[in-house]
Order: C-alpha cells, then sequence, then structure tokens
C-alpha cells in the first residue's frame, strides 16, 4: 500500500474494517449489554448516596441533600471502629496471608523429589474448593470447647476452657490463619508458575558459582518473582477496605461484633436489613472510592519504584 | 526421582547445609500437609462416629463407635435435598451462559483487526476496580423484577471480567489471526470460524470457564442472602448455613424428637451435612483442581 495515505483513507479503512467485521460486534454485544446494565446502571444509581431516597422520587426524583449521609456515617463512633477493624484484618491479611503462599512456594520449589512436591501441592489446593458456609463451620467446630481440637490442646494445657470464636481478641486471627489454611495453597500456583520460569541459566551460573541452595532462593528465586509479587500486592492494597463479606459475616456473633463489623457487612445491615438505602450507598460508595484510589496510588508508587504496573 | 524440570535440578554434590536446608523443607512441608488434611479427616470421621462420642468430643482421627446412624437422618432430611437441586439448576445454568458470552465476547477482543478493542477492554476492566455499591444494585435488580427469582442467580453475574481475559489469552495464544485469514480465503465467516474452528480448539478452556462459573455457583451464598426469600428457591449453601451456623435444629422437621437425643444428635448431623454438602466437589476434585490450575495459570500470563 501506498505510505502517503491521508487521513480521510484511514478512517475509510477503518470503516471497512468496522462493516467486514460485522460479526464480531454481534458477538460480543451480550457481554456488553450485561456489564452495562449489571455495573454501570449501579454506577449511576450510587447518586442516591447524595439523595434522601424514596421509593416514589426513586434514583432519579429524590431530593438532594449534599453530604449528608456522608457527614452521618462519620459523626457515629461505630464509624471509626469499623474503619479500624477492617484495617486490622486487612494489615494481618497482607503481613500473614499475603507472604504465606510465596514463602509455601518457594519452599515446594526447593523440593528435588517430583512425587513429594506433586503430593503437597494436591493437598494444599483442595481446601481452596471448601465453601464460605462449610470452612466457617469447620472452624465454629473446631473451635468448640466441647466437642472441638483447640478445646482438647486448650484441656491439655490446663487452660479456663473458653470459646475461642467469641473473644475480641483472637478473632482477627482466627480469621487470617483460616485464610491461609484455605488459600496460601492455591494461592501458591502463581508463584511456582514464576519460579518455574526463571532461566535455568541463572541457576547454572549460581551452581559454577558454588552458591547453597539458601543463596540461590535469595539471589536467584526471590528476585525472580519479584514482579508477580508486585502486581498481586497493587491488586491486595486496593482491597484494603473491601474485606470479603461472605465469611466475616457468618464469623460474627453478638460477642465478637464489637472488632468484627466491617464496612460490607455494615452497609447490608444499614442498607437492606433497615432499609436505609441512601445511607447504606453513601457507606459502599465510600468504600468503593477509597478501594479505587488505593489502587491507582499503589501502581502508581509500584510503577515508580519497581518498574511494574497494571497499566 | 523422577522427572526433573530444568532449574530445578539436585545440585551435583550437595553441600552440608543445603542437605540441613532439605531436610527442614520436608519436615515443614509434611507439617504443613498433615495440618491441612486434618480438620477434612476429623469432620469426616466424626459424621461416622455414634452421637455419643462426637457430642463428648471424643472423636480426635479416627471414627469412634462406627455408624451411619447420622447420614440416614440426613437422608430424609428435605430441605437438603430441595437445596441441592437448587444448587444444581444454578450451577448448570451459570456454567452455560457465563461459558457462552465469556467466549463469544472473548473471541472479538483476540482478533487483532477488531476496531475498539482497547476502548472495550477499558470498559470492562473499568467495573474490575470500581463499582456501585450493593444497595444501587439491589435497587436495580427489584426495578428489573429479579428478586427472589431463579434468574438473579443466574443472569446478573454471568459476565466475569477476568474470565473474559482468561478467555482472551488463551484465544490469543492458541487461534494465530493467519489461521483465520487462511479460512476467510475459502469465505469463512466470523460466526462459521467461530463455531467450526475455535470452539473445537478451545476444549481446555470451555472447561475451565465452565468450571469457574459452576464451582462459584455452587459454593456461593451471598447471592441467595441478599436476592432471594422464598424457601423453595434457595442453594444447598444458605439451608447448610441455616443448621450449621445459625444452629437452626432438625427437630422442626421431625427428624429427631426427644429432646434430649435432639441435642446429642444435632452435632453428629451437623458433621454428616458438611460431607454432604462438599461430596460433589470432593468427587469431582482431581478433575476441577486440574482445569483451576490452568485457568489461573492462563490468568497470570497477564496481570
Amino acid at each position: 500500500m501506498e505510505k502517503t495515505i491521508p487521513i480521510p483513507v484511514n478512517a475509510k479503512i477503518t470503516w471497512l474494517k468496522i462493516i467486514r467485521n460485522w460479526q464480531l460486534y454481534v458477538m460480543i454485544a451480550p457481554a456488553i449489554i450485561l456489564i452495562f446494565i449489571f455495573s454501570y446502571i449501579p454506577m449511576a444509581g450510587a447518586q442516591i448516596a447524595f439523595r434522601d431516597y424514596n421509593p416514589i422520587g426513586g434514583i432519579w426524583g429524590s431530593p438532594w441533600v449534599g453530604l449528608k449521609n456522608f457527614e452521618w456515617f462519620f459523626s457515629i463512633p461505630d464509624a471509626w471502629q469499623m474503619i479500624r477493624n477492617t484495617l486490622v484484618l486487612s494489615g494481618l491479611g497482607i503481613a500473614l496471608g499475603f507472604t504465606a503462599p510465596i514463602i509455601l512456594a518457594l519452599m515446594i520449589n526447593e523440593i528435588p523429589n517430583e512425587r513429594f512436591k506433586r503430593y503437597v501441592q494436591t493437598v494444599t489446593y483442595a481446601p481452596n474448593f471448601i465453601s464460605t458456609v462449610i470452612m466457617v463451620s469447620i472452624i465454629l467446630t473446631l473451635l468448640n470447647p466441647r466437642i472441638g481440637v483447640v478445646g482438647h490442646i486448650i484441656e491439655w494445657f490446663k487452660l479456663p476452657a473458653t470459646d475461642l470464636i467469641g473473644k475480641p481478641q483472637a478473632f482477627p486471627w482466627i480469621y487470617v490463619i483460616t485464610n491461609i489454611w484455605q488459600y496460601a495453597g492455591f494461592d501458591a500456583i502463581v508463584y511456582l508458575a514464576a519460579l518455574s520460569a526463571i532461566s535455568p541459566e541463572l541457576y547454572e551460573a549460581a551452581r559454577m558459582d558454588g552458591a547453597t541452595r539458601l543463596q540461590k532462593m535469595r539471589h536467584i528465586d526471590i528476585p525472580g518473582i519479584l514482579p508477580v509479587i508486585v502486581i498481586l500486592l497493587i491488586l491486595e492494597m486496593s482491597n484494603i477496605l473491601g474485606i470479603g463479606f461472605e465469611k466475616i459475616f457468618l464469623m460474627q456473633n453478638s460477642l465478637n461484633l464489637p472488632v468484627s463489623e466491617v464496612i460490607s457487612t455494615y452497609v447490608y445491615k444499614m442498607g437492606l436489613l433497615r432499609s436505609d438505602f441512601s445511607f447504606g450507598t453513601a457507606v459502599g460508595l465510600f468504600n468503593s472510592v477509597v478501594n479505587f484510589a488505593l489502587l491507582i496510588s499503589a501502581n502508581w508508587i509500584a510503577k515508580r519504584t519497581q518498574e511494574v504496573s497494571l497499566w | 526421582m523422577v522427572v526433573q524440570s530444568p532449574g530445578k535440578k539436585m545440585f551435583a554434590r550437595e553441600t552440608k547445609s543445603d542437605i540441613v536446608l532439605l531436610i527442614t523443607l520436608y519436615t515443614l512441608l509434611i507439617l504443613v500437609s498433615l495440618t491441612v488434611l486434618y480438620p477434612i479427616i476429623y469432620v469426616i470421621s466424626s459424621s461416622f462416629s455414634s452421637p455419643n462420642a462426637v457430642n463428648s468430643g471424643k472423636v480426635i482421627i479416627l471414627p469412634v463407635e462406627f455408624t451411619t446412624i447420622g447420614y440416614e437422618r440426613i437422608l430424609q432430611y428435605k430441605p437438603l435435598w430441595i437445596g441441592f437441586m437448587n444448587s444444581s439448576i444454578y450451577a448448570l445454568g451459570s456454567g452455560l451462559l457465563s461459558t457462552t458470552l465469556t467466549l463469544l465476547a472473548a473471541y472479538p477482543l483476540s482478533r487483532r483487526n477488531f476496531v475498539g478493542r482497547n476502548a472495550i477492554m477499558i470498559f470492562m476492566a473499568f467495573t474490575m476496580f470500581f463499582g456501585g455499591g450493593l444497595i444501587p444494585y439491589y435497587l436495580l435488580l427489584s426495578k428489573l423484577h429479579l428478586i427472589d427469582t431463579r434468574w438473579v442467580m443466574i443472569i446478573p453475574g454471568a459476565v466475569s471480567v477476568f474470565n473474559v481475559i482468561i478467555a482472551r489469552t488463551f484465544l490469543q495464544a492458541n487461534i494465530p489471526d493467519e489461521l483465520f485469514d487462511a479460512a476467510t480465503v475459502d469465505g469463512c465467516s466470523h460466526f462459521r470460524f467461530f463455531w467450526s474452528v475455535v470452539l473445537p480448539l478451545s476444549k481446555p478452556l470451555i472447561a475451565i470457564l465452565f468450571l469457574f462459573a459452576a464451582v462459584g455457583a455452587w459454593n456461593s451464598y451471598f447471592n441467595a442472602l441478599v436476592f432471594l426469600r422464598s424457601q423453595e428457591l434457595m442453594p444447598i449453601q444458605i439451608v447448610l448455613r441455616n443448621i450449621l451456623i445459625q444452629n437452626q435444629q432438625f427437630g422442626k422437621y421431625g427428624l429427631v424428637s426427644v429432646e434430649m437425643q435432639k441435642l446429642k444428635m444435632n452435632d453428629l448431623l451437623k458433621f454428616g451435612m458438611i460431607v454432604v454438602g462438599s461430596l460433589p466437589l470432593m468427587i469431582a476434585y482431581p478433575f476441577v483442581q486440574k482445569h483451576f490450575v490452568k485457568g489461573v495459570l492462563i490468568g497470570s500470563i497477564k496481570g
């Protein structure tokens, strides 16, 4: 084709491409329509955070109230308590839950016996497929002072019998440790894949230099998977306020509620159970905006310091 | 020692410190795997023990006073089977719809000459990181009259952007544009190419997408909790939650009558319920696990 194509012709080619490939647009249309309806329309609906929603006025017709719902949220002491709870759970989750699969992958990767490796992987992947309801009921049973193993252990040490799930100090630990139990194995897959992609020449060179396995892990394995760690950390950071609803909601009881109430469960209770739609939306919107801001800043920092980023 | 992948070769001469490290690692990993296995074994063993043994905490590892009385009772418990059936419908429906829509969306996105590809990708990916929140979503679903219908369990979540990205990555790697170019010479349209070339070449992808959606639907309870009301629509996870976590009594349904027996029986029935509730996934585990791992690996190629 000629080198000097004027712009109109270019546009024409674009249109030709679109027309010739019209079937592609038909194929993708259902997905776009569903995403528009179920993701973008609720975003527009989030404006009721700034209104005083009533069923007659609806989303577009209820009276504006400015920031009243947000002011109300931050004026109740519970708000800060909840934000604190969420941060404690996320912080502990990142400190322990995020590092556990990395360590597990580094350990598995070092094992020379393929059969043993496969055994460990098969076993540790399994809990990932247990449903949250079943997971929480297993936790409750194991912690039950009468029938659970934790009760037996406490008994052996002759400590007073306690129901750990109702202990506020224990709650974050139970939440995070059981998350590790359930997900560390499966989350290690990504790191194992990254480890197996490291060039064999690096190991060859290390061997020539007489490096020990530990040195090899420190100087080849960890730097090798660092980009993957950074990407996953960005995603994790963006979700700091987004502690998932399913597990925590099931683990809540009246005793641990002061430390287990998080934003997502609060939104459900206030917004839906008490039908305070505007207030619930405001709290949820606050959460989404903070998450989004965190994602963008984490991505920016990673780009600056590690030259790795999501986009 | 069996096959060894490159880079993980046993060093020719293991130094003393390496041997110490390896012994430590083997020990730790054995402990890890036992820690993972223990609760699972404990639950299964308990479900086969006598109500008395379970109730007084006698079960440590193996079943005590082996009996299947718990399962006999559970088999008669109707709400569980209604839940089982509902969940099967939701899992199958979600699996089919989600796989279809995801494949249809991913194919155009994997084509180089698809004008608007980047804009559509941004349109989709944005929803992964930002949303309107639960309440506006609820109001929308109620406006669409989806609340308390079976559809709410299948349609709204049918397109997962994450799955679209996985599928697109797979198709980009496995269906080169040249293949389509060659096919068009013979007058092949996108529809026909998709049907007779892309689909047959994407069997592993189809399995991954189907299982992601179906297992997710089977295991989740949130949508049912928030968007369903009628008992006869409830999936198994809600039935399990009512009994396992909210301690709803079996007695109400006439399973256990005498008060004292009821209390003792309850713990045993719970263990049995846990097992029955995870049975489908336990049976399918080797198959499901294989495809999940593949899916994660494809997903990790890009972001």
